[in-house]
């Protein structure tokens, strides 16, 4: 479904990403861990398209689509959604004004919101003095209306108490879970690209495989259960030198 | 003050350009017509001019409504109320009931402004003159609608409103021209009073045209515990408008609330703004502006004056400018005589944010459609906390300049 080859990534001049290879096919969840500022972040604000973030080579493909230099919006309506770890305030705006907009009339947004305790919140302006756990529960919402088919996801459960982690971790496999990107009714199984410290999410979703990205670079990959009991027994280090011996 | 001292003053001033906007000669313009039509009734007004009032928040079948006034170039066509204790007449009929309205005449807006306040007073303008007797809350708003619908012609209105003792009144103003006025000039002196403990919500609609010329004049008068809030809405084309209202908090712990929404198309110069004198302790003022240029030129000036302890004042402005050729000028000022104050103001002008666009277009949203909803929104956050009727008038108001398709 998503296919990246030889990426490299420019933030205002500065090399973040190295040489990136990524290939998730349709119906699975990858994970990726790495210490912080490794560039992972980075890596799914460039598969998204965010304009700070300046492909110097390499390619990416969505769907077979060459979308490397496809417009942002055009990104989103082929089927990738993004929950962000940092979203920006937009004041005078509010959270229904977008869900409307983005769902366009295809999601009850009453019950959706409901079910994620944010009801009180459809007439805040977005993410304005949004806690920690409530950015990401709109977030998760938005996506909701959104409703892609390749879901990125920027360490949902971080902030998160230990309540709601529940709460958000069965609509994000209820999410990832479902079927179709957006409107389109193609019968197009879902895949996900997700982001952890923790590594709380992982006891809500089934992910096939794990990477862990350092300084920049993919530095090694395997089941998402082993690599997390590894890297919280032995950190970062040992997998960053398995990959540099071989 | 005596007439003639009133008619010494408004001679000598017949000449003195305003401090601010581009200087306009009056003589250039023929006085509007104004004929003996008092009594018509909204609903049989001819159908363009019923939808011009209609589009600045003025209904003509007078739903939900406490009164209506309306001023057709200077013919007054219509006052009337549905509630006790509220007086809807003209300032020059006030003036012949009762001896007492003199006081409220020319006493808050000085004659001697500039010439557009002598030419006002010249020429024995007419307005709507609103009483809400004390301690009466009219629920609904009472509507007015000052209309031009002449050529090259000026209107003159000289407007009153008191809100006595303990009273409350929302109001909407309605300010437009129908097809028929081609490169005419709006002139008003307003003048509003509003009492010990009483409370006013004053909420003006522009809707003008590219060849159509305003200079409004108003000074608001707010005692004890009394409470003034302001919404200005302009966006639509205008050739030039200057306006700079005065609220004099003059009673302990009054309050005054400016918010003001505008737009400037190609070709138009608004100079809008608005100054606040806190003359007593603990009295509050706060001024928000929000602005678009889409190519026409955009002056907000903002004026604190805290000159008596305990006081609180906050001053904000935001502007975009989304077209080039747009000019946005912000000249925020505030000035203190003592030290026991609190007195601050924010400014920013510039483009809508990149982040908060590609935030949106990242949900599916077309770069057009995430800018006119972010635009609509930095418009909307300019009126929050106006009263629901109110606020449905401006949200329709901000969806007919379809500024989503910016
Ligand atoms: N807009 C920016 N301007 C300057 N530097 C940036 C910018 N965005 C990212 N960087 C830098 O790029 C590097 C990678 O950042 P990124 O946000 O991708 O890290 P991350 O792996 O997501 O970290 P964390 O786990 O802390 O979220 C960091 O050194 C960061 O400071
Ligand atoms: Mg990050």
């Amino acid at each position: 479904m998503l296919k990246v080859e030889g990426l490299n990534v420019e933030v205002r001049g500065k090399q973040v990403l190295h040489d990136i290879d990524l290939d998730i096919p349709e119906g699975s969840t990858y994970v990726l861990f790495g210490p912080n500022g490794s560039g992972k972040s980075t890596l799914l604000a460039t598969i998204m398209g965010f304009s700070q973030f300046e492909v110097t080579s390499g390619r990416i493909f969505f769907r077979g689509k060459d979308i490397t230099d496809a417009p942002i919006d055009e990104r989103a309506r082929l089927g990738i959604g993004m929950l962000m770890q940092r979203p920006p305030n937009i004041p005078g705006v509010r959270l229904r004004s977008v869900l409307k907009a983005t769902s366009g009339d295809g999601m009850d947004v009453e019950r959706a919101a409901g079910e994620l305790n944010m009801d009180s919140f459809l007439e805040r302006d977005i993410n304005v003095g949004f806690s920690g756990g409530e950015l990401k529960r709109s977030e998760i919402l938005q996506l909701q209306a959104q409703g892609p088919c390749f879901l990125m996801m920027d360490e949902p459960e971080s902030g998160v108490d230990l309540v709601s982690i529940q709460v958000i971790g069965k609509k994000i496999r209820d999410l990832i879970g479902g079927i179709g990107c957006g409107s389109d009714g193609s019968g197009t199984i879902r895949s996900a690209l997700i982001i952890t410290h923790t590594g709380q999410i992982l006891d809500f979703i089934e992910a096939q495989k794990a990477f862990v990205l350092a300084n920049g670079t993919i530095q090694c990959s395997g089941s998402p259960d082993v690599m997390f009991e590894r890297i919280r027994r032995h950190g970062y280090e040992e997998c960053i030198r398995c990959h540099q011996r071989n | 003050m005596s007439s003639e001292e009133l008619r010494r003053r408004a001679k000598h001033a017949g000449g003195k350009t305003a401090s601010y906007g581009d200087d306009i000669d009056v003589d250039n313009f023929q006085v509007a017509p104004r004929e003996l039509r008092a009594g018509e009734d909204l609903e049989s007004l001819d159908r363009d001019l019923k939808d011009s009032i209609i589009n600045v928040g003025v209904v003509p079948d007078q739903q939900e409504r406490a009164g209506s006034f309306l001023l057709l170039d200077n013919s007054i066509v219509h006052t009337s109320k549905q509630v006790e204790g509220l007086e809807v007449m003209s300032t020059q009929e006030a003036l012949k009931r009762y001896d007492w309205a003199k006081d409220f005449v020319w006493n808050a807006v000085q004659v001697d402004t500039d010439k557009y306040t002598a030419k006002t007073f010249m020429e024995d303008s007419d307005g709507y003159f609103i009483r809400v007797k004390s301690g009466v809350h009219v629920a609904h708003p009472v509507q007015a609608g000052q209309v031009l619908d002449s050529v090259r012609s000026m209107q003159n209105v000289h407007n009153v409103i008191i809100v006595e003792e303990g009273a409350s009144m929302q109001f909407i103003s309605g300010c437009t021209s129908t097809h028929c006025a081609k490169e005419s000039l709006h002139l008003a002196a307003s003048e509003l009073y509003v009492m010990k403990g009483g409370s006013l919500t004053f909420t003006t609609i522009h809707n003008w045209a590219s060849d159509i010329s305003a200079r409004p004049r108003t000074v608001i008068k707010v005692a004890e515990d009394a409470t003034f809030i302001d919404n200005y809405i302009s966006l639509g084309p205008i050739r030039s408008i200057q306006l700079y209202p005065k609220v004099f908090l003059d009673g302990p712990r009054a309050k005054a609330n400016f918010s003001s929404i505008s737009v400037a198309p190609p070709g138009c110069k608004l100079d809008m703004g608005c100054m606040a004198v806190l003359g007593a302790p603990e009295t509050r003022a706060r001024i928000v502006s929000r602005s678009i240029t889409t190519g026409g030129e955009i002056i907000n000036r903002g004026r604190l004056v805290g000159l008596a302890p305990m006081i609180k004042a906050h001053l904000e402005c935001n502007s975009l400018i989304m077209a080039d050729g747009g000019i946005s000028i912000a000249i925020p000022e505030l000035e203190a005589r003592l030290p026991d104050v609190e007195m601050t103001h924010e400014a920013a002008v510039g483009k809508v944010a990149q982040d908060q666009v590609e935030y949106l277009m990242a949900r599916g949203l077309s770069e057009d459609e995430a800018v006119g909803i972010i635009v609509r929104g930095v418009l909307e956050g300019g009126i929050v906390g106006l009263p629901d009727q109110i606020r449905l008038e401006v949200e329709k108001a901000i969806d007919q300049t379809n500024i989503g398709a910016l």
